[in-house]
C-alpha cells in the first residue's frame, strides 16, 4: 500500500514528459516503478504528481551506432538480456543484468530508472563507469550528455536536474579485443552489492595496453580506480593485478552497516577486484 | 483523487475506480474479486503476487493499476481453459509442488513466463528463474520437479524427463 496520494499522466511522447517535468510542481518519472514504488510505500519519495514514461517507444530498445551501441532509458533488463548487439559488443551488459533483482524485476526494471535512482550498492553504475558510458538528459531547455563516470554525485544523487530526463545511454565501442567482467558480493537477502568491481582489459601483444576499473557498493557512489593504470605496460601477472586490486578503496570513505562493516567491505573491494580483472585479463585476446 | 481505469484481465475488459497510487496487486483482488492472486510482502521480494503482463511475469504489488492500462493482464484465474487445467497447474498438483499453497499462484505465473523463453530448462535454470517467488514451507524440490514435469508436457514429450 502507497500511504500518500498523488496525480498520475501518462506522456503520449517525450515532450509530454518533458513538458510535465518543467513544470517543477513536485512531478517525478516514473518507467518501470522497480525503485520508485518501494520508495513510495516507504514515503521516502513524495511526489505530487508522477509521469510515466514506461511504454514509450521512443525511450525503448538497442541500437546500432557505429561501433558502439544506444540503450534506450525504459529498455527492461529484460530486454538487454535478449540484445543480440549487446551480448556481442559488450558481454559485460548480460553478466551484471542476469544478477539484478529477479525475473520478474528484470522484466518490469529499466536500466535509465536505475541510473537515475543512483543506489550506491546498485550493480550496473560500476559498469556504465568502467564502460566509460555517456547519458543523454533532455529537457525543455536543450540536450546535454554526462559522461556516467560525473552523473554520480552521491548516494541517490545524480547530476541530473529537476526539469531533466535521462533519454538514452551512449556506449562507446570499447577497444578491440579487450575483456571484460563485472565481480560482486551480494547481500544475500536483497541482491544488491557489499562490493561490486566491473573491470576492462586489453592486451598488446605480451602487455596489458588498456585497464579500467570501477567500483560500487563500497561508498556514497560508485567510483573509477585511477590505481587501475598500472596495470598498463605491465603483463597482467598475478602480482600486478594483486597491487591494482589492493587499492581498489584506497581514498574512499567505505561505508560500514550490519550487513558488512567497513574493514569487512575494504576487504570483499579488494578481493572482488581482483577477480574482475583476472576475468577480464583472460577474456581479453592476446 | 479516483478514476475509471479500464484493464483487460484474462481477455475479458474489467473497470474500477481507483486512485493513482491503487497497486495492481490490490485491484485485481479488493476491486475484480480476483484472489487467485497473493499478497505475501508487499515489498517486491516473495513472487506472490506474480502476474503475466503482455505475458512476462511482473510483481503486481510493484506496479500501479494505471500503468496496467493497455496491457494485457493474465492472473492465475486465467490459466485453465474450459475447465482443464494448465500443463503447469497439473503438474504442481500431481507433484506436490505445494505445501500451503501461499506462494503457488506466483511460482505457477513466473514458471508461465520461464517456459515460454527456455521450453527444456535445467534444474539450475529453473532454480534461477524461481529465486524471486519464495516458498516459506521449503517446498521447492517438488516445485523444481513440477516445473520439469510441466516442461516435458509443454513440449509433448513423456513426463519423466531424462537425468540431465
Amino acid at each position: 500500500m502507497i500511504p500518500q496520494t498523488f496525480d498520475y499522466v501518462r506522456a503520449r511522447n517525450v515532450g509530454d514528459a518533458l513538458k510535465a517535468l518543467a513544470a517543477k510542481d513536485g512531478t517525478k518519472v516514473i518507467a518501470g516503478g522497480h525503485s520508485l514504488i518501494p520508495l513510495l510505500k516507504f514515503r521516502l519519495a513524495q511526489p505530487a504528481r508522477l509521469v510515466d514514461i514506461g511504454h514509450l517507444d521512443e525511450l525503448r530498445g538497442v541500437t546500432e551506432v557505429r561501433r558502439g551501441a544506444k540503450i534506450g532509458a525504459a529498455t527492461t533488463y529484460r530486454d538487454l538480456l535478449e540484445s543480440k548487439l549487446l551480448a556481442e559488443r559488450y558481454p559485460i551488459i548480460a553478466e551484471v543484468t542476469s544478477g539484478i533483482g529477479d525475473l520478474q524485476v528484470r522484466n518490469k526494471g529499466t536500466i535509465g530508472g536505475g541510473l537515475a535512482h543512483a543506489d550506491p550498492a546498485a550493480d550496473m553504475p560500476a559498469v556504465m563507469l568502467a564502460l566509460d558510458a555517456q547519458l543523454v538528459l533532455r529537457s525543455k531547455r536543450g540536450k546535454r550528455t554526462v559522461a556516467a563516470r560525473e552523473f554520480f554525485q552521491g548516494a541517490f544523487s545524480t547530476a541530473m536536474a529537476e526539469d531533466e530526463l535521462l533519454i538514452a545511454i551512449a556506449l562507446p565501442p570499447l577497444p578491440r579485443g579487450a575483456g571484460t567482467a563485472y565481480v560482486s558480493f551480494e547481500q544475500a537477502a536483497s541482491g544488491y552489492a557489499l562490493a561490486g568491481a566491473a573491470a576492462v582489459v586489453k592486451r598488446s601483444r605480451s602487455t596489458v595496453a588498456h585497464c579500467t576499473l570501477a567500483m560500487t557498493g563500497i561508498s556514497d557512489r560508485p567510483y573509477l580506480v585511477r590505481a587501475a593504470e598500472q596495470l598498463v605496460g605491465t603483463q597482467g601477472l598475478p602480482d600486478a593485478i594483486e597491487h591494482v586490486a589492493a587499492q581498489a578503496a584506497a581514498g574512499v570513505e567505505v561505508n560500514g552497516d550490519i550487513h558488512a562493516p567497513a574493514d569487512y567491505r575494504r576487504h570483499l573491494a579488494v578481493v572482488a577486484a581482483r577477480r574482475a580483472l583476472q576475468k577480464a585479463f583472460v577474456r581479453s585476446k592476446k | 483523487m479516483k478514476r475509471t481505469v479500464s484493464l483487460s484481465v484474462n481477455g475479458a475488459t474489467r473497470t474500477a475506480e481507483v486512485e493513482p497510487r491503487a497497486l495492481l496487486a490490490h485491484v485485481l483482488r479488493d476491486d475484480l474479486d480476483l484472489t487467485g492472486t497473493h499478497i505475501g510482502c508487499d515489498t517486491s521480494q516473495c513472487g506472490a503476487c506474480t502476474v503475466l503482463i503482455d505475458g512476462r511475469a511482473v510483481k503486481s504489488c510493484t506496479m500501479l493499476a494505471v500503468q496496467a492500462e493497455g496491457c494485457q493482464i493474465t492472473t492465475i484465474e486465467g490459466l485453465a481453459t474450459n475447465g482443464n487445467l494448465h500443463p503447469l497447474q497439473q503438474a504442481f498438483w500431481e507433484k506436490h509442488g505445494l505445501q500451503c499453497g501461499f506462494c503457488t499462484p506466483g511460482m505457477i505465473m513466473t514458471a508461465v513466463d520461464l517456459l515460454a523463453q527456455n521450453s527444456n530448462p535445467s534444474e539450475g535454470e529453473i532454480r534461477h528463474a524461481i529465486e524471486g517467488n519464495y516458498c516459506r514451507c521449503t517446498g521447492y524440490q517438488n516445485i523444481v520437479a513440477a516445473i520439469q514435469a510441466a516442461a516435458a508436457t509443454l513440449r509433448g514429450a513423456t513426463p519423466a524427463r531424462a537425468a540431465s
